[in-house]
């Protein structure tokens, strides 16, 4: 579902962010990338969005290639693509509700749809009594849990996590972690780029890329590279 | 579209000085247009009127013959400029002239000899009564050989097509000068109103709207601005207008054409503004 091949990216000012990488994430896995900040993470989730264009190699995702898809094709893939940020990007005049129906309305859904849908991601989250707050009157962990509904809208194929608990205390974090986990359940793929080693060992057993200095260092899935 | 309808009146509320200035601009330069649309509006109903009077006289040699004259006469109306002629002969003229000049019928009365010459009064067909049109049959006239002058009033028409040509031109370079300004003020204006929304237009990105819906809203606000503009325009021009009748000018109003031409404009400055302006804004937020 999506595979990177051959990639590298240089920025002019910065040099190489990552160099030669090569990964696949299939349909439905969950998947850590990790690495400490400025290995190349969010660089990796930004080439899959295709906010950023590799200056070598190919990103495929969903049957879009970054060598030749078109802007109009760009809005259509990210419906595919949920994207949590680690702080949050929460629109600070709307309230939660608001913020995840925006979400739908700018893909143009119908309301009635944009309200029954609503509910159930608030009530997935486990924030439906919280509706009608605005971000600044709710929790850490809740911002995110209202980040997270809104990447879910559009039932995506996969979910990028950019840091999505670098902000959280310990038991939100647990409490992210598990949403993320759940939403892996229901057969949505996950890549889940952190810092945290020690959320990452809790959790042996799922596969870990970790990346050092802009290149692959350890892939689960194929042992060392 | 009823998200970019609103998100539009949003940004009204949101920048109202900004937006209310570049509103103002346009309505000032629909307003200049304006007002030299009513001058060249009406100066050009005063030529219709005198052209459609315009005569071109043709004065006769004392030995022209009747013959000579009739066969003239016969060859002019053949022109296809000509809408009719007519033969006034040196008594005609005379009995005219003690008409219209009440005040001198005396010296006419008391001539021994009747100074007039005859003449051929030429009037031209409606259409055919430019500048042109009448220079060309007054010359023609000339190569008549019984022909003494030939009279068609050629300065003051020049000038009041010279007046009409003015008038434009100073409308068209005014008004576009400040349709200029205009749009640089819509651009600030939608500048402004795109960096206010840079945290939803990167959402927006984010979860994937097209490119085009993101830029929906800004383009209305720009379209509704110039529309604005262009109804206080008219508003203004017509101000002006009330405000001239019963002077000494026999005024009229703008026709209906001019009038949508005018908003029409409006909407298509605060368009073409907010066109250009999205498209460079929305680049600079990633």
């Amino acid at each position: 579902m999506i595979r990177l091949s051959k990639v590298s990216k240089q920025y002019p000012r910065h040099g190489a962010a990552i160099s030669d990488i090569n990964f696949e994430l299939r349909k439905g896995e969950f998947c850590f990338l990790t690495g400490h900040s400025g290995a190349g993470k969010s660089t990796i989730l930004k080439l899959i969005h295709m906010a950023e264009r590799p200056t070598e190699g190919e990103v495929r995702v969903s049957g879009y290639s970054s060598s030749n898809i078109k802007p109009a094709e760009v809005s259509m893939l990210r419906r595919k693509i949920g994207y949590v940020f680690q702080d949050f990007r929460l629109l600070q005049q709307r309230t939660a509700a608001e913020n995840i129906a925006f979400a739908l309305e700018v893909t143009g859904a119908r309301p009635a749809v944009i309200r029954t849908k609503v509910g159930k991601l608030l009530s997935n989250v486990g924030l439906a009594s919280k509706s009608e707050k605005l971000p600044s009157e709710l929790s850490g962990g809740e911002q995110q849990r209202i980040a997270v509904a809104r990447a879910l809208v559009n039932d995506p194929l996969v979910v990028l996590a950019d840091e999505p608990t670098g902000n959280l205390d310990e038991r939100a974090t647990q409490g992210i972690f598990e949403l993320f986990r759940s939403i892996n359940a229901t057969g949505t793929a996950v890549l889940f780029a952190t810092h945290d080693l020690e959320l990452v060992r809790r959790h042996a057993g799922l596969r870990v890329i970790e990346l050092d200095h802009g290149n692959i260092v350890y892939d689960s899935a194929g042992a060392i590279v | 579209m009823m998200y970019a309808l609103r998100e539009a009146l949003t940004a009204f509320r949101r920048a109202p000085v900004l937006t209310g200035l570049s509103a103002a601009m346009i309505a000032l330069s629909l307003f200049v247009v304006g007002l030299f649309g009513l001058v060249a509006h009406n100066v050009r109903e005063v030529i219709q009127r005198v052209e459609s009077r315009v005569q071109v006289v043709a004065y006769l040699r004392d030995d022209a013959n009747s013959a000579e004259v009739n066969e003239a006469q016969r060859q002019i109306g053949t022109y296809e400029e000509v809408a009719g002629v007519r033969y006034v002969s040196r008594e005609e003229a005379l009995a005219i002239a003690k008409q219209e000049l009440d005040e001198l019928s005396g010296i006419f009365g008391n001539l021994e000899s009747n100074p007039l010459p005859a003449s051929i009064e030429v009037s031209l067909k409606s259409g055919q009564t430019g500048a042109d049109a009448v220079r060309g049959v007054a010359d023609r006239l000339r190569n008549f050989r019984f022909v003494e002058d030939v009279r068609y009033g050629d300065d003051w028409i020049e000038k009041i097509f010279v007046l009409r040509r003015v008038a434009a031109m100073a409308s068209l370079t005014l008004g576009a000068g400040f349709a200029a300004v205009a749009a640089l003020i819509i651009g600030a204006a939608i500048r402004m109103a795109v960096f206010a929304r840079r945290d939803e237009i990167t959402i927006m990105r984010l979860v994937g709207a097209t490119d085009a819906f993101v830029r929906r809203p800004f383009i209305i606000e720009g379209l509704i601005t110039g529309l604005i503009g262009a109804v206080l325009a008219v508003l203004a021009t017509w101000l002006v207008f009330r405000s001239l009748i019963g002077s000494p000018f026999e005024i009229q109003w703008l026709p209906a054409s001019w009038l949508y031409a005018g908003v029409a404009a409006g909407a298509l400055v605060g368009l073409l503004a907010s066109m250009v302006a999205v498209r460079r804004h929305l680049r600079e937020i990633v």
